[in-house]
């Protein structure tokens, strides 16, 4: 009968703690691990001999990342300017009492459901002059025509803004559908009374109240962009040359196909550490709105 | 009046511009997956099928050459398969229970436990490449697709436990002080009244796992290679491989067949994908 109580109190410990545990443990000590192998000499294998901030600053001073990080400055300000202000126009512009509103949506939403792989390959397509738009427009009679992004050193990094926004778009007008909706009734009523014109009821009552979906979006999106990877690969695999290459493929460039593993991991921090400058605020912002929620009530 | 007509226009007009230019990209993959190469070289990407090849279907699923593996995409898809739907499975349980218990179960430490737990939801891949390489090597999984599921399991359990935690928050105490006054223990709690509860947030779940998982393609291709490879990676390896002599016709196959199964559940389970989308982004 006792066996059978500590049994019946120990054993939800023992179901609840592992999984937990586990998902804990790992991001705990991966990123220790790793965080500790970039200050050490580590090439080809892991090797614990100190080496201070060397391979930070060797990092830092390679072409390789110096393009790299311009290029996420370009890719990140972009993609999110263009997803945020298309995913918005699109949402106001479903807002509208559209007929066939679910087929819009399902159209604007899809690329989501799809794999970076298989949207950078038909991207690649596209843009590529000698088989995909430039081709078309020749065949059709427009010979002067020139689309070359992909081939061109200083526009290859747009050509994976083209990509990004068209699979991100979708993803930020869902959410921004969500908010418009989620807007008191009462309150477009009252503008109306007041006269207000749709623009105005958009800028003065409505885009106000969601504003914390705003910083919401802005915050995935930065965060997809510091983390892009498969898209590069599959679209420009970073070139023409080193054109178009990314932090994220950096640090798989050193640490797999180098053997700079210390570099690699290096760089892998300081892509940590681009990623806690942009969730850290945001991470800020979130208690400090909770703290007002709970002060109102 | 005419006014107003002429903006109703407008607003269709751009929202059927911008439904036009999303629907491209799909539209030149099914049109060219019909198309011979000869056809597409001679004119474009973007074009109507002459005649119609069926065989690139067939051909691409089974005799495909990818690095010297002359069986077609038919593997790859399987292995996607063999990984995709274990680890799904496994994840959702696991996080439910791991939601349950955060959500419902005061213990010491919870908070840290869920702070933890959803920092690894923001950790860039990179920074746990190598430690995988490492585990994986020491448990012998290594170009497995069992180490794969490993991996996705425990990734996905991050993001999961987030979504099922904040569901399960939402349950009130009450029902669970009644159902502990009447005798019942965490397991029966769960059982009897935590699961039939869930349904739409499993739905979502696995919804999620199941697109995140099938369209993984960093630790595919870290840790596995060849035979072993699951899908996106392989048609990475067949673009590089054939990029000498494309064959549109036959690589639009390829990529339909293998953006299929999340279209699908897309097209399905659309009210519960945008539910996880947001759900993931705004909690």
């Amino acid at each position: 009968m006792q066996w059978r109580q500590h049994w019946d109190r120990l054993s939800p410990q023992l179901v609840i703690w592992p999984p937990l545990l586990v998902s804990c443990a790992y991001v705990v000590l991966f990123s220790a691990w790793t965080t500790w192998v970039s200050f050490t000499r580590s090439t080809l294998l892991p090797e614990y001999s100190w080496a201070g901030f060397r391979n930070y600053s060797a990092m830092l001073a390679t072409r390789n990342w110096q393009i790299a990080y311009t290029n996420l400055f370009i890719y990140g300000i972009c993609f999110v300017v263009l997803t945020m202000a298309s995913g918005l126009l699109l949402a106001v512009l479903l807002d509208q009492r559209i007929r066939g509103e679910n087929v819009f949506r399902t159209i604007y939403l899809y690329p989501i459901a799809l794999s970076f792989v298989v949207t950078g390959t038909v991207w690649a397509w596209l843009l590529n002059p000698t088989i995909g738009l430039q081709k078309l427009m020749h065949d059709l009679g427009w010979s002067s025509f020139r689309f070359e992004w992909l081939i061109d050193r200083n526009l290859a990094i747009y050509t994976i803004v083209i990509a990004g926004v068209w699979h991100a778009s979708g993803f930020s007008m869902a959410l921004f559908l969500a908010g418009l909706r989620s807007v008191d009734a009462d309150l477009l009523k009252a503008a109306q009374i007041d006269g207000a014109g749709p623009w105005r009821t958009y800028r003065r009552v409505v885009f106000p109240t969601i504003g914390p979906i705003f910083i919401a979006v802005l915050v995935m999106l930065l965060q997809f962009a510091i983390k892009t990877y498969d898209l590069v690969v599959a679209l420009t695999a970073g070139g023409p040359g080193l054109a178009s290459t990314l932090p994220t493929v950096v640090v798989y460039d050193f640490m797999f196909q180098r053997g700079e593993l210390a570099k690699g991991s290096a760089a892998a921090v300081m892509l940590l550490a681009s990623l806690t400058v942009v969730l850290l605020p945001y991470a800020g912002y979130r208690i400090w709105q909770q703290r007002k929620a709970a002060a109102r009530v | 009046m005419s006014d107003r007509r002429f903006a109703r226009f407008a607003i269709y007009a751009v929202l059927a511009a911008f439904a036009a230019f999303y629907l491209l990209p799909l539209l030149v993959v099914v049109l060219n997956s019909v198309r011979s190469t000869e056809d597409i070289n001679h004119s474009s990407v973007i074009g109507l099928p002459s005649n119609f090849v069926w065989s690139n279907f067939s051909h691409t699923w089974s005799h495909y050459c990818i690095a010297e593996h002359c069986s077609g995409i038919q593997p790859y898809f399987w292995n996607s398969m063999k990984m995709v739907i274990p680890a799904t499975i496994i994840s959702t349980l696991l996080s439910a229970l791991n939601g349950y218990s955060l959500a419902l179960w005061q213990f010491r430490g919870d908070n840290w436990v869920f702070g933890v737990i959803t920092l690894g939801v923001f950790l860039p891949e990179q920074m746990k490449l190598v430690p995988w390489v490492i585990v994986l090597r020491d448990l012998d999984l290594f170009n497995t697709i069992s180490g794969l599921v490993l991996i996705h399991v425990v990734q996905g359990m991050s993001f999961t436990t987030l979504f099922c935690r904040n569901y399960y928050v939402a349950i009130p105490s009450d029902l669970l002080k009644a159902a502990r006054i009447d005798g019942a223990g965490f397991f029966r709690i769960f059982w009897r009244i935590i699961l039939p509860l869930s349904p739409p947030i499993l739905i979502v779940t696995v919804i999620w796992q199941f697109t995140g998982i099938w369209n993984e393609f960093l630790y595919g291709v870290t840790f596995s290679a060849g035979e072993n490879q699951p899908i996106t990676s392989a048609l990475i390896a067949l673009s590089a491989h054939i990029s000498q002599a494309p064959q549109y016709g036959e690589q639009s196959a390829a990529v339909l067949m293998a953006a299929a199964p999340t279209l699908l559940v897309y097209l399905f389970g659309g009210r519960y994908f945008i539910r996880g989308l947001t759900a993931g982004a705004v909690k």
